[in-house]
């Protein structure tokens, strides 16, 4: 008996030792990518990096100025589309409409959701490039803006259901007219989570690359207005990536430092947002 | 559109309200607008599918059926075949999953049963801090940190250890189907264990509890009755992995070898699907060719929809359920 | 609210002050081969008319090709001219024809990273042709070693590189290949998007080299400055007359030299597999694609003038990146054929 119970509990404690070892591995892949592209980024940051034009095929001193700015652009724009979209069409649900309208945007949002980034891509080119004859940031940021989408939908909708009805209830008391009660009330009710969605969307398409290849294709120079194309960080990561120059790779360590650190920060601050919790108290 | 004054829309003047004067209040035009925004959601999904659909229209005619089962890709005499593709994206997923399953509901029972609660959030936070990290850089530490340790060390040790095994035989370029599908498993780890994470934390109390009272171990009582009452939630996190692993471009692209193969072998170089339509679509010269990597994506865009589809259902029985038995 | 306003309004000028037109920006995108000489060209060609700037991307010769034909990029570039469909597609879509201007000539050379091996090998005709069909499958095969004597080749397993995109280096490798090994050109044919029976896939020349750079035992073929700047050995390939040429300026010259005299109208001609006894067999002329008709006249006339330019001082960086001029002849024929762009 007391040998059985023995061998269980060395089993459970063995078990559960490994369930930790587990966590700590997983947690242990982040630092180490983290480690490894702060050495390996940090030591190719230089000042050429974010203030020059790249230089011709095998000449260094070359940076991703353009790079920069091209993502810049194309994120600002992907947000011009996403935010209103996703936010406008979550006040509908959250508010206005009736359930089954609701499930068939909500089902459609989860849809576009789960496209894979490249088919996203397809569609952009078929939709914006074939069209006006020309790869452009417009064409990008049309695709990153789909993909903000359903993430700043479900999520904003999600927050401001969650406002507590006694709060909607005694602006309506007082005479407020429903889109009165929606703008002063219920949307700055939930403004944390709502901030915290579009800044998550926001971070996940800073970084997406398939979309762009063929929608902001590419540019060697800085690109002019929206209808040209634009280098974007991920691409340049991408191109620098795979080719055999070391002076490329460099760069692209320095990029995917860049790259992620935005993104890690937007996070942070993100989640910091949130965990500070919402407006008002649930009852 | 007449809708009465059922709907408490605050006016302080009961009966019924003309549409003018309903429009002058701004609600009807609220409504409109917001309406549109969120048709305009309906709209461009319902076009992407439109788009994807006809967009394939020529291969669909063309190669019928036969185009999920034949293993030819050329574009020189005008056959294409999804088949190496479909086989590469299968067996990328399956080797990720095959690593990042384990690894990743352990490390979610380790968070969700046995550390403090500020431990627990601790390592959440950071593990979704790894599911932010995009796929081309990925994909960069792939290229430079991965293949050449596969190449140099695991790939030798595999073969000298297993490599009786069809699976592990082949030479070691360090790229191939069993580098991609390592890479896919440290970008899916974080998925399988948040979402498992929260399943098993949504098991009411009691459960454990009953069993850790008939003298289970703690081991026991996990293994034996928590995990299994959340075990439709952890499918759906393993669904959600999947769709993941099969979606994936840029990490992948750059670590598989580029080549159309089916092999039994991982160490062999292959091709999926995402990968070859980044590859070949800003080239793809003449209708048949475009139309099959539009016809690729069509059938990517399907598998990952019926997965997530699924993911969600499994994810939302389990924590309604857990929800409903902790309120008996 | 207010604030959301405030910034939108910032976002909008922000928006508008960034998409204020400056230069003139002409789009191209094709061919790998040459993208060295061309990203020197358009820089040199910028700092010489600052409102002008030309973007080169290096997607391969079949995006090119693809990307003219749809009007997304101004002009293309590509190693393996286009072919009847392919010219007639074009001509369909626009109502009017596309232009090919050779622009340098370069090498294809077969690239390798044996360790322990630092020669430069001798591969015969049979040799490529075996290894790329997968048929010869080891460094010390009878059919490359018995070009190497003296060359102590190991027993390893040869690893094959090629293109995964659409590649006018492919084509030309291709093309030389159908010319000298009848299997290759029933089993495989010639073309930039191929069956390949072996290897692994890089993307561009780039890719190519950097696969080959990092796998031992690896060969693949790249234009000669990809090999000569990145410190990789390539062989010789024995020619027509049967003489072993290691790629060089010379070789490629005197492989464009014979069909000087009989260069079409069109500039679409293959010079791989030349006669001559310093020919370099897997040579080629790389061409950009121009539209025959430009909607705007400022692009025309740009386009129009670096093509004067990349044929009288352009000429110049060649040789400086391992590309060989073209020959009089040819600029003099080019020349005249500019007029052509209306």
């Amino acid at each position: 008996m007391s040998g059985r119970l023995r061998w269980r509990k060395f089993v459970s404690g063995f078990m559960l030792t490994m369930t930790g070892v587990c966590a700590v591995v997983a947690v242990a892949v982040l630092f180490f990518i983290l480690g490894y592209l702060l050495y390996h980024g940090g030591t190719s940051i230089s000042w050429n990096f974010f203030t020059k034009l790249p230089t011709p095929v095998g000449e260094s001193g070359g940076g991703m100025a353009n790079a920069i700015v091209g993502s810049a652009k194309l994120l600002l724009l992907a947000s011009l589309i996403g935010v209103p979209i996703g936010f406008f069409g979550a006040i509908y649900l959250a508010e206005f409409s009736g359930s089954t309208v609701a499930f068939v945007v909500r089902y459609a949002a989860d849809l576009l959701n789960g496209v894979p980034s490249i088919v996203i891509g397809i569609f952009a080119y078929s939709l914006v490039v074939l069209p006006f004859k020309h790869f452009s940031t417009l064409a990008g940021g049309f695709a990153l803006g789909l993909m903000m989408i359903p993430i700043t939908l479900r999520s904003t909708e999600e927050f401001l259901l969650a406002v507590p009805p006694p709060l909607r209830e005694g602006a309506m008391a007082l005479g407020a007219s429903k889109w009165k009660t929606i703008a002063t009330v219920i949307v700055p009710a939930a403004y944390r989570g709502i901030l915290t969605a579009v800044l998550l969307a926001f971070a996940r398409v800073a970084g997406e690359t398939a979309p762009l290849l063929f929608t902001a294709f590419g540019n060697r120079f800085w690109s002019p207005g929206w209808n040209q194309p634009t280098a974007s960080l991920p691409v340049m990561i991408f191109t620098y990536a795979i080719a055999p120059y070391e002076d490329w790779h460099r760069q692209a360590w320095a990029a995917g430092l860049v790259l992620l650190g935005l993104i890690l920060i937007i996070n942070i601050v993100a989640r910091a947002i949130l965990a500070r919790g919402i407006a008002v108290p649930r009852t | 559109m007449a809708s009465t004054t059922t709907v408490p829309n605050a006016s302080p003047i009961p009966g019924s309200r003309s549409l003018l004067s309903r429009l002058r209040e701004g609600d009807e035009i609220a409504r409109l607008i917001t309406f549109l925004f969120a048709a305009s959601v309906v709209l461009v999904t319902l076009l992407l599918v439109f788009e994807l659909w006809q967009g394939s229209a020529l291969p669909r005619h063309k190669f019928g059926f036969n185009f999920f089962v034949t293993r030819v890709w050329d574009p020189i005499f005008d056959q294409f075949g999804a088949l190496p593709f479909i086989y590469g994206t299968l067996v990328t997923a399956g080797v990720a999953l095959f690593l990042a399953v384990p690894l990743g509901i352990g490390a979610a029972i380790f968070l969700a049963e046995l550390a403090p609660a500020r431990v627990s959030d601790t390592l959440e936070f950071f593990i979704d801090l790894l599911a932010a990290v995009p796929s081309v850089i990925y994909g960069l530490l792939g290229v430079f940190i991965v293949v050449p340790l596969m190449r140099e060390y695991i790939q030798p040790a595999l073969k000298n250890s297993l490599g009786f095994l069809p699976l592990f035989t082949g030479p070691a370029y360090g790229l191939g189907f069993l580098t991609a599908g390592i890479v896919l498993a440290i970008m899916v780890i974080p998925y399988i264990i948040s979402v498992s994470r929260e399943v098993l934390l949504s098991v009411p109390r009691d459960q454990r509890e009953a069993a850790l009272a008939l003298g289970s171990t703690r081991w026991e009582s996990t293994w034996k009755v928590v995990v299994p009452f959340a075990r439709t939630g952890i499918m759906g996190s393993i669904f959600l992995a999947l769709a993941r692993s099969l979606g994936e471009t840029m990490a992948v692209t750059m670590v598989i070898g580029n080549t159309p193969t089916i092999s039994a072998s991982l160490f062999s170089p292959g091709d999926s699907i995402a990968s070859v339509i980044a590859n070949q679509f800003t080239e793809a010269t003449g209708d048949l060719y475009l139309q099959s990597l539009i016809e690729l994506g069509l059938v990517l865009f399907l598998l990952t929809f019926i997965l997530n589809g699924l993911a969600r259902l499994l994810i939302v029985a389990t924590s309604q359920r857990g929800s409903e038995m902790g309120r008996a | 609210m207010k604030k959301i306003a405030g910034l939108l309004a910032a976002g909008l000028f922000l928006a508008v002050a960034l998409g204020a037109q400056g230069a003139l920006l002409i789009n191209g995108a094709g061919a790998t081969f040459p993208y060295p000489i061309y990203s020197k060209w358009f820089d040199e060609y910028h700092k010489l008319h600052g409102d002008i700037q030309i973007n080169y991307q290096s997607v391969g010769s079949g995006a090119g090709i693809k990307q003219v034909t749809e009007g997304t990029v101004d002009f293309g570039a590509s190693d393996g001219p286009m072919n009847e469909e392919q010219i007639k597609t074009f001509q369909d879509k626009h109502g009017f024809s596309i232009l090919h201007f050779p622009t340098v000539l370069g090498a294809a050379v077969p690239t390798y990273n044996i360790p322990g091996v630092t020669a430069a090998l001798n591969f015969t005709p049979d040799a490529l042709a075996g290894i790329f069909l997968g048929r010869v499958t080891k460094w010390n095969d009878p059919v490359i070693a018995g070009a190497n004597k003296g060359v102590s080749l190991p027993a390893n397993d040869i690893v094959v590189v090629h293109r995964s995109d659409g590649s006018g280096t492919t084509y030309i490798w291709t093309d030389y290949l159908s010319k000298v090994s009848d299997d290759w050109k029933n089993k495989v044919g010639k073309g930039t998007s191929i069956n390949w029976p072996v290897g692994l896939g890089g993307k561009g020349n780039e890719g190519v080299t950097g696969l080959i750079k990092q796998t031992p035992n690896a060969v693949g073929y790249v234009e000669l400055i990809y090999a000569a700047q990145n410190n990789i050995t390539y062989g010789s390939v024995k020619n027509a007359a049967g003489n072993f040429v290691k790629a060089d300026l010379a070789g490629v010259s005197a492989a464009a030299a014979s069909s000087v005299k009989t260069m079409p109208e069109d500039f679409r001609v293959s010079i791989t597999n030349a006669p001559g006894k310093a020919a370099y067999p897997i040579s080629s002329f790389t061409w950009l694609l121009v539209p025959e008709k430009f909607s705007e006249a400022g692009k025309r006339d740009a386009t129009k003038g670096f093509l004067k330019w990349m044929m009288a001082d352009g000429q110049s960086y060649a040789e400086q990146l391992s590309y060989a001029k073209l020959p009089k002849e040819v600029v003099a024929k080019e020349v005249k054929a500019i007029d052509n762009i209306k």
